[in-house]
């Protein structure tokens, strides 16, 4: 019994998963397919991009200045305070950039994206698209994925910046350190592979995000708990899945 | 012009088609009726391509459509509309984006011909001058004629009908059921229409169908359909009171 309960759920899951391969192929294939949906990604992009700006500035900032609160703290027990442009913005860059935008983001436009999708689904908008002859993986999903794509690398950008400003803020303005030591620090460890690396991060993070919320809300079931449960789903796979990406990708990088 | 033979479908476990074999007459307006989560709408969906049979055929024409799938299946529904229980307006967009979605999607059309063509069939729908107004802010009478208007811009040779009038109070369900009558008469399309409307749609409709069990059970013209000796049939349309025949049926 427990043997088959167990071959049950594996099947289901390796079906799942290849579901979920397909849906995200498929929106790709048909988003180089003309007529391009230019209108529609500029659109999502606004969505997930522009309007996220803000709690990502907010989050950046008070997660740079707790940065250089503790840095400072911890440096200064080796007489190296000099090091905590360098720690804030490697921290930055390398980790908290992209994994906390990208939960930023999934808890504000992910879960959106579910509930719109998963709305159109319920009230047959999606069957209407498909009785138009229009492809709703083309007009719906593809500029979200693009969306993902693009947005959140640019928001990680935004993150990384008002991040080590919000830690130069508390570490040189508040706490007095050397504001020269701090930038300097910043220019002498910062190299090309940790930029590199958390661009890398960023856009596969978006890609999970956009992925992740399109295809829980593309397969709702049809009734409101069935909308909740794909909305609560979307934004615990995600975060957990940007977790462990974070982690494997990390361990590859370094 | 549309045929199903031998459609079987099997959802959640539970068979819902079960060898069903239909055939709607071209330019025609035909009425399915049978019993709540009998499959009506479920049919009405193997129809249009939305649901696949797990046996059986779909012929639309001369096309099987069971197995297309992609452009070919889209080149099939060109020829389609179709009006969904709850409408399907799109949230986002206004009633006249709405209407205008298909033109500018499909037909590539711009400016002054989309409002030029929106225009003459909101007043067509009786909702000229409503085109600013957002699905949120109609009413469900007002909802379903602005599907209508939707479904009609493209001028299909097929219209497909999910309960039209479901959830609409009886004026309004009457002033759909004329709508949808005058449209049929005037442009001519095959129309098919699951609903509940008893007796209303025996006046309304040219053929009557009935669904039982997976399987159409009598398919009549409306007039022939009421005199059926099948007592489970004539139970089922005579619930609503004595059946009241005018116009079409009657005639």
């Amino acid at each position: 019994m427990m043997v088959n309960r167990l071959g049950a759920w594996a099947l289901d899951s390796i079906q799942e998963m290849g579901r979920m391969l397909l849906f995200v192929l498929s929106s790709f294939a048909w988003l180089v397919r003309p007529p391009l949906r230019f209108v529609q990604i500029v659109k999502q992009l606004h969505f997930v991009g522009y309007k996220s700006t803000f709690v990502v500035v907010l989050t950046a900032g008070f997660t740079g200045m707790v940065l250089a609160l503790q840095g400072y703290y911890t440096l200064r027990k080796f007489g190296s305070e000099g090091l905590l442009g360098s720690a804030v913005a490697l921290s930055m860059i390398r980790e908290l950039g992209p994994v906390l935008a990208a939960l930023m983001v999934t808890a504000r436009a992910g879960s959106a994206m579910t509930a719109e999708i998963g709305i159109m689904r319920i009230t047959e908008q999606i069957d209407a698209l498909d009785t138009m002859a229009i492809n709703p993986l083309q007009y719906l999903i593809a500029p979200k994925l693009v969306a993902g794509l693009v947005g959140v690398p640019l928001l990680v950008a935004i993150f990384d910046v008002v991040g080590i400003y919000g830690g130069y803020l508390v570490g040189v303005e508040l706490l007095g350190g050397n504001g020269g030591a701090y930038w300097n620090s910043i220019e002498s460890a910062v190299e090309w592979k940790d930029v590199y690396g958390g661009i890398l991060k960023s856009i596969s993070f978006g890609l999970i995000v956009s992925w992740v919320c399109c295809y829980k809300g593309f397969f709702t079931k049809h009734s409101a708990e069935g909308l909740g449960t794909a909305t609560t789903e979307a934004v615990v796979l995600s975060s957990v899945l940007i977790l462990v990406w974070d982690y494997f990708l990390t361990s590859v990088l370094l | 012009m549309i045929r199903l033979v031998g459609v079987e479908k099997t959802l959640g476990g539970q068979p819902v088609l079960q060898g069903l074999d239909f055939s709607a007459p071209a330019g025609k307006l035909t009425t399915i009726i049978g019993k709540s989560g009998g499959g009506k709408s479920v049919l009405l969906k193997h129809m249009i391509g939305l649901l696949q049979p797990d046996r059986g055929q779909v012929w639309v024409g001369d096309v099987e459509i069971s197995r297309l799938r992609g452009k070919a299946l889209n080149e099939v529904r060109k020829r389609f509309a179709m009006l969904f229980q709850g409408a399907a307006l799109f949230d986002s967009l206004s009633v006249f984006e709405n209407v205008a979605f298909p033109l500018r999607e499909k037909l590539r059309l711009k400016g002054t011909e989309v409002a030029r063509r929106v225009d003459e069939k909101l007043e067509q729908v009786g909702l000229a001058g409503m085109g600013h107004k957002f699905p949120a802010e109609l009413s469900g009478g007002m909802k379903k004629r602005a599907g209508l208007a939707r479904a009609l811009v493209m001028e299909p040779e097929i219209m497909l009908f999910d309960e039209p009038t479901t959830g609409l109070d009886p004026l309004m369900a009457k002033s759909i059921h004329d709508l949808i009558v005058t449209m049929q008469r005037r442009f001519k399309f095959t129309a098919i229409m699951v609903s509940h409307e008893i007796p209303e749609i025996f006046a309304i409709s040219d053929w009557v169908a009935m669904l039982r069990e997976g399987k159409i059970a009598l398919m009549a013209p409306a007039a022939d359909f009421v005199k059926t000796t099948d007592p489970e049939i004539q139970e089922f349309i005579s619930v609503s009171g004595p059946i009241r025949l005018s116009g079409v049926a009657a005639g």
